[in-house]
């Protein structure tokens, strides 16, 4: 019953299975986020205060989501690869820490695109803002961790106790606007309850939240492969599936 | 023979304090630097002293940082290089109590002389005396809080050959909320507004990293170790 949970920590069942799931990924992300863009785009109606300045939201919140998403699941695989000393979580941890600094890129990126209509100005030295700022640089301290050492695993272990260590800095971001006296907005989605959005501004927004889960499940597998493939390169599988 | 834990901490950051101060050299240097990087500042903006009062605290506070980093990369290297390291691990005490002894007597020569140091480049930089308790206490909080969080970082790379750039990147990120709040408390002196509350969240932060850091850092030595 449980077999095919033990063989997730067997690189050539990963690797096989990464490939499998692709598709799987990839399709539905590509739908959610080809209707998000048309629906929040084109068919939400614009918001009463910013117009439509407030549309780079269907971009900026779910990529900002997952940057914290990305970070999670990174130190969570971290940990069990380093608790049971599973390699493939540490392939899962080293393919998601990319994926994660990309997000992070893409949330601070769109948001100063959209502090300067609003806000008046591309960046703030806001808790929200400095706060995402230190997880880009959490991750490039991790990826960089993990590539300084000559002896693979032991950077492995060392960047999955980084990764540990800087997790707590997510729930301080993700609370930044509670805290302190925030620029930035409050929560708007994630409220219990009621959402202080109307439904059609929200369906568009949950679809590109869906969509970017997806598609780094997508960009996940497609990373994981490689990650795998790289750490096993002496083993006998690795020749079998390479060889036409 | 067996040493209780305690006395073993008294021993090693006695045996710490000692080799520190054969070599005094070492012990300026981080103070040398501190006083340098402070004189850029006035140099580089050439501002009048009232204005340069206002970013003081903050210029203080990134010196204090940059130079307690310098000698942070020595914290377990030269241990780890001739083996001591090694022979502390399998003496039987916990990893833990090696940590707390080495980066308490770390802190006592770098953190502490710093703090020492910090009225003489306060003074010239223009920040009255009245608020030199808020920053002496906000400096001892926050040179230890970075002495606990570098701990961590100083053993995740005390298995690399050249480790100090790549520290700075692990620890100046952990490090970011000391400066706002401690820069903060000094700042909230100067406009004569109450800093109690910044100061008790640079203490909570040091509460909390000496509580964890202690067990990261065990964690990280021993990956380095095996």
């Amino acid at each position: 019953m449980w077999t095919w949970f033990y063989r997730l920590a067997s690189p050539p069942h990963v690797y096989r299975l990464a490939a499998t799931l692709t598709p799987w990924f990839l399709i539905p992300a590509l739908i959610a986020i080809a209707y998000g863009v048309i629906d929040g785009l084109v068919f939400a109606p614009p918001d009463y205060q910013q117009g439509d300045a407030f549309r780079i939201v269907y971009v900026h919140a779910p990529a900002a989501w997952m940057s914290l998403f990305c970070y999670v699941t990174m130190a969570v695989s971290g940990a069990i690869g380093l608790i049971w000393r599973i390699k493939v979580a540490h392939a899962v941890s080293a393919a998601s820490a990319p994926i994660g600094a990309s997000f992070t890129i893409l949330a601070l990126f769109t948001g100063s695109l959209w502090g300067r209509p609003m806000w008046g100005t591309f960046w703030a030295w806001d808790p929200r803002l400095t706060s995402e700022l230190i997880l880009l640089f959490l991750y490039v301290g991790v990826m960089s961790l993990r590539t300084a050492f000559e002896d693979a695993p032991r950077g492995d272990r060392a960047a999955a106790l980084l990764a540990l260590v800087g997790v707590v800095n997510v729930p301080i971001i993700h609370f930044s606007v509670v805290w302190w006296n925030s620029l930035h907005q409050g929560a708007t989605v994630a409220k219990l309850g009621k959402p202080a959005m109307t439904p059609s501004m929200l369906w568009p927004l949950l679809a590109m939240l869906f969509g970017f889960m997806c598609f780094y499940g997508a960009v996940l597998c497609m990373r994981l492969r490689g990650e795998v493939l790289n750490r096993e390169l002496k083993a006998r599988w690795v020749r079998e599936a390479l060889s036409p | 023979m067996s040493v209780g834990a305690g006395s073993a901490l008294l021993l090693l950051i006695r045996r710490d304090l000692r080799l520190s101060f054969r070599r005094p050299e070492q012990l300026l240097q981080p103070l040398v630097f501190f006083l340098i990087v402070t004189t850029l500042f006035p140099l580089g903006l050439s501002l009048d002293l009232a204005t340069l009062r206002e970013v003081a605290p903050g210029v203080l506070w990134v010196g204090a940082l940059l130079a307690s980093l310098l000698s942070l990369d020595a914290l377990f290297r030269s241990d780890a290089e001739d083996g001591t390291l090694e022979q502390l691990a399998l003496s039987g005490q916990e990893l833990t109590v090696i940590v707390i002894a080495k980066t308490v007597a770390h802190w006592l020569v770098s953190g502490a002389a710093l703090v020492l140091v910090s009225p003489l480049i306060a003074i010239a930089l223009g920040i009255p005396s009245t608020v030199f308790g808020t920053m002496l206490t906000s400096l001892a909080l926050g040179t230890l809080t970075l002495s606990w969080l570098g701990s961590i970082g100083a053993g995740l790379t005390v298995g690399l050959k050249r480790g100090n750039v790549l520290l700075s990147l692990i620890v100046l990120p952990l490090a970011m909320p000391l400066l706002i709040f401690g820069a903060g408390a000094t700042d909230r002196a100067l406009a004569e507004v109450s800093s109690t509350g910044a100061l008790y969240l640079l203490a909570s932060l040091c509460v909390f990293t000496c509580t964890l850091a202690p067990f990261a850092a065990a964690a990280a030595l021993r990956i380095a170790l095996d």
